[in-house]
């Protein structure tokens, strides 16, 4: 039973004016500008425009400015505004095949036509704090050579050339969308990496990080990671025609990992697919690995028993806004629910007491 | 596909263009044109949602990837040409400017907006990828093979 209570509002007035004021900070510290966060905290960005499920870096940046930097409070400024925007439509597919890379790397093919393009990578680096980034340290000029724009084809398509990896169904051309309607179980593949891709980071490593230590069978190579932009194109009905409506930068990364075959058909490598929005490697590859461990029905493999093959327990725990929500409410008030309980521990203690002293009397 | 045979294919290029051009660029082109040109609006800009799509596995069957932010307007010009505007973001200006300028580039003004705006917006994003792709090249890992022992 919920019963309204009434009062507090001034407490929580008062309350919100000092996480403003706390928000803002020591005032003799120059004030952070959206535009700064934007370009400078880039893969902070990244993040919340990947689980907030909406491409806008000037508002992932304006969500992390309010939110303290608390990205899963500023996923959920973003989840919050997203629900508030009319939807225009639904875009064609966007064709990874054409991106510009950034940064395009292959573990299992060290000549791939296009060749391993690192991009601006922390890999290498040597993981201590450079002290020089606290003073004010004027950045040379990243180095660059003459290049040209030749296509930089998915690694698979090798593979799929030889018939060496299962090649992918088709399936609808409007995929279910778990923004419209409830996700239901069993979960189409599409409803599965729609829900990865919007997960928590956190929580999609785990569970790939699980697969690799052995809970569900299945070591992944990465065939190919990509980073780059990609032009997203719509259909617009008063002009008839399908037109680029913006660039968005994406991740794309494609496992290849242990066969599939049966007595009719020879075997063949089997894939995992990852595709985030941004700069977001490591989140692309933990979602491949998730996407993998959960294809085990269709791919007629054993349940392990293994969390990352279980659906139900990854896809509903693996949004961290539904999490967040269910697990924040319990500090609010439940004095009404918690009055209950008392009376009801007080019923019972008489209850025994009563019991002890009627047995001792006997 | 193959551009010379879409008939569609230089107004795809101009709404494209304008889509995916920065609104700052847009609003400074614009303003060295010095052009005023009468419309009526027949669609306010408006800020809405495209829900983004991929395909599994880059070829599989399609899922929804995430939403990106579209604003778009429709202006009409005093001739009755109409012109539509789809642009990333949430700049309504932008995505008015997106419409006159489709409306403008199908009448005897396109010179003068192809020169003025398109023109060095086009050039702008060009530059800005081959900046990219330059640094991106200069990434590029050059393997050579170390022989060990001797034969």
């Amino acid at each position: 039973m919920y019963v309204a209570v009434k009062g507090g509002e001034r407490a929580i007035d008062n309350a919100h004016a000092w996480l403003a004021e706390e928000r803002r900070g020591d005032t003799s510290v120059p004030e952070l500008s959206v535009a700064q966060i934007r370009t400078q905290m880039t893969l902070a960005v990244n993040r919340v425009m990947a689980e907030g499920s909406l491409y806008d870096p000037d508002l992932a940046a304006l969500a992390i400015k309010q939110a303290r930097g608390d990205l899963i409070e500023a996923i959920f400024l973003i989840r919050a505004y997203r629900t508030t925007l009319p939807r225009f439509g639904g875009s064609n597919p966007i064709d990874t095949e054409d991106m510009a890379c950034d940064r395009r790397v292959s573990a299992t093919f060290k000549d791939a036509p296009g060749g391993q393009v690192l991009g601006p990578t922390f890999d290498y680096t040597h993981r201590l704090l450079d002290f020089k980034l606290a003073a004010d340290g004027e950045v040379g000029d990243a180095p660059v050579v003459a290049h040209n724009q030749t296509a930089t084809p998915h690694i698979m398509s090798f593979l799929d050339r030889e018939n060496l990896i299962q090649s992918e169904p088709t399936g609808a051309d409007i995929p279910d969308d778990l923004t419209r309607t409830p996700l239901e179980l069993p979960a189409s593949r599409a409803l599965r990496l729609q829900s990865l891709t919007r997960g928590d980071e956190g929580f999609i490593l785990g569970m790939a990080y699980s697969t690799q230590r052995g809970y569900a069978r299945n070591h992944a190579f990465v065939a190919e990671l990509r980073i780059g932009a990609v032009a997203v194109e719509m259909d617009i009905p008063e002009l008839g025609f399908a037109i680029e409506i913006g660039e968005i930068t994406v991740t794309e990364c494609e496992t290849v990992n242990q066969f599939q075959g049966s007595k009719t058909q020879p075997p063949q490598f089997t894939r995992g697919y990852g595709l985030v929005f941004g700069m977001t490697e490591r989140k692309a590859i933990s979602m491949a690995l998730v996407d993998r461990a959960l294809r085990w029905k269709e791919l007629g493999e054993d349940n392990l028993g293994a969390p990352a093959q279980d659906e139900e327990f990854v896809l509903y725990h693996s949004d961290n806004i539904q999490a967040t929500g269910f697990l924040e409410h319990i500090k609010l008030p439940h004095y009404v629910d918690f009055q209950s309980e008392l009376e009801l521990i007080r019923k019972l203690r008489r209850e025994a007491q009563d019991n002890i002293s009627r047995e001792a009397a006997q | 596909m193959n551009m010379m045979s879409d008939p569609y294919a230089s107004r795809k290029s101009w709404l494209g263009l304008m889509a995916k051009a920065a609104s700052a660029d847009v609003a400074r082109y614009w303003a060295t044109m010095d052009m005023a040109p009468e419309y009526t609006v027949l669609r306010s800009p408006e800020i809405g949602g495209v829900m983004v799509r991929g395909r599994a596995g880059a070829i599989g069957a399609a899922f929804n990837l995430g939403e990106m932010s579209v604003t778009r307007a429709s202006v009409k010009l005093p001739d009755g040409t109409v012109g539509h505007g789809y642009v990333q973001g949430r700049s309504k200006d932008h995505a008015l400017k997106a419409a006159l300028v489709d409306a403008l580039m199908q009448t005897d003004a396109a010179d003068t907006v192809e020169a003025g705006l398109l023109t060095p917006l086009r050039d702008a994003v060009t530059a800005h990828k081959s900046e990219r792709a330059a640094k991106a090249a200069a990434t590029k890992v050059e393997f050579f093979t170390i022989v060990r022992g001797e034969d």
